[in-house]
């Protein structure tokens, strides 16, 4: 089906274009639920990193199990430079999972 | 004191909520996802299970994509209504929680045992209102795109509110830190208010820009290009070629 696989690709083409491209361009101030969680705290920048000085929510976060992961905040290696290649990654991998198990879960048509 | 890192996402990091609320979030998000597994099925077949292996990929790609709505502060897309939409609302389900699972997994991004309440969150409950308010709007969502971008954006605007609603609720059971319960809440909805304008102009013109090439692969829409097709029952077997 032609009109089917025409459509698939654009839909995937767009999906990449946006991780990997138009993702460079996203505002990398923090989110909704961040800045509340930020809300009574100043970020004080010290020469190990930032610390949080005040009383807010975001205190009490942890670091993340997997912050030393490869692909950790949507880097390759720490580098934000390749905030697109990660993102390609991520729409490739989301596309594998969830392709593969919306695939297991279909309907098939009975045979006989 | 807690290094801070600026995450590209609107997730629940470990640590804000105490493990008695993550452990209760984690079993209604299980519970949840496991309803939706089996739901999904009856609206999967070969001609729809690829679009929404897509749209899975889709709503991970928007998420990374944080817009300004206050200065310094930015929001992004959450995809429940925009992928209930699309391929229904427990398909939608699972495919915000694959992105949920893919981000906090190999992005690092939203934390792992807070995994629970963001799936409750962004995947069951935004989803649900989401859908909710979609199938509400569906005889103005049939009439034309105009009315389908209506409804879309309307209930991708619910959708948000509501998913941030659910970190409100969970923050009022098991929050950790001393900021009062009214003022994360007005705070909370009040900035998803704002972040839900966007989530609704991203989603009606990505529905609408599907519904103009493929109406037929919109979920909402079906049954109305072609008012016949029948369903068959799970009870009989359904054996539609």
């Amino acid at each position: 089906m032609t009109r089917n696989r025409t459509f698939f690709v654009g839909f995937a083409v767009a999906a990449l274009l946006l991780a990997g491209i138009v993702s460079y361009f996203a505002d990398s101030d923090p989110d909704g639920l961040d800045s509340v969680a930020l809300d009574g705290c100043t970020v004080v920048e010290t020469g190990g990193g930032e610390t949080l000085e005040g009383d807010c929510i975001a205190q009490h976060a942890q670091d993340h199990p997997l912050a030393e992961g490869p692909f950790a905040d949507y880097t390759v290696g720490g580098d934000d430079r390749l905030t697109g290649a990660a993102g390609v990654i991520g729409v490739v991998v989301t596309l594998a999972v969830g392709g593969g198990l919306f695939r297991v879960l279909r309907r098939r048509p009975e045979k006989g | 004191m807690t290094g801070v890192q600026t995450t590209l996402a609107m997730h629940v990091s470990d640590g804000l909520l105490d493990a008695r609320t993550s452990v209760l979030f984690l079993v209604v998000a299980a519970l949840g996802v496991a309803v939706a597994l089996h739901r999904a099925r009856r609206d999967l077949d070969d001609r729809t299970a690829p679009l929404a292996g897509l749209v899975a990929a889709f709503v991970f790609a928007a998420q990374m994509l944080n817009f300004p709505v206050l200065p310094g502060v930015s929001g992004h897309l959450l995809g429940g209504a925009l992928a209930a939409i699309l391929v229904g609302p427990w398909v939608g389900a699972l495919c915000v929680t694959i992105v949920l699972v893919v981000q906090a997994l190999l992005f690092a991004d939203g934390g792992v045992t807070a995994l629970g309440a963001n799936i409750t969150n962004m995947a069951l409950v935004g989803t649900a209102a989401g859908f909710l308010v979609a199938l509400a709007l569906r005889p103005l969502a049939v009439r034309g795109k105009g009315g389908l971008a209506a409804a879309a954006f309307l209930s991708a605007l619910v959708n948000t509110v509501i998913a941030s609603g659910g970190f409100v609720l969970e923050y009022g059971i098991g929050g950790q830190g001393g900021v009062a319960f009214g003022t994360v809440a007005a705070a909370i909805i009040g900035v998803h208010v704002l972040i839900g304008l966007g989530e609704g102009v991203i989603t009606a013109v990505t529905v609408t820009s599907v519904a103009a090439v493929r109406p037929d692969l919109v979920h909402l829409l079906r049954g109305t290009a072609r008012p016949l097709e029948l369903r068959t029952s799970p009870l009989t077997g359904g054996n539609r070629a």
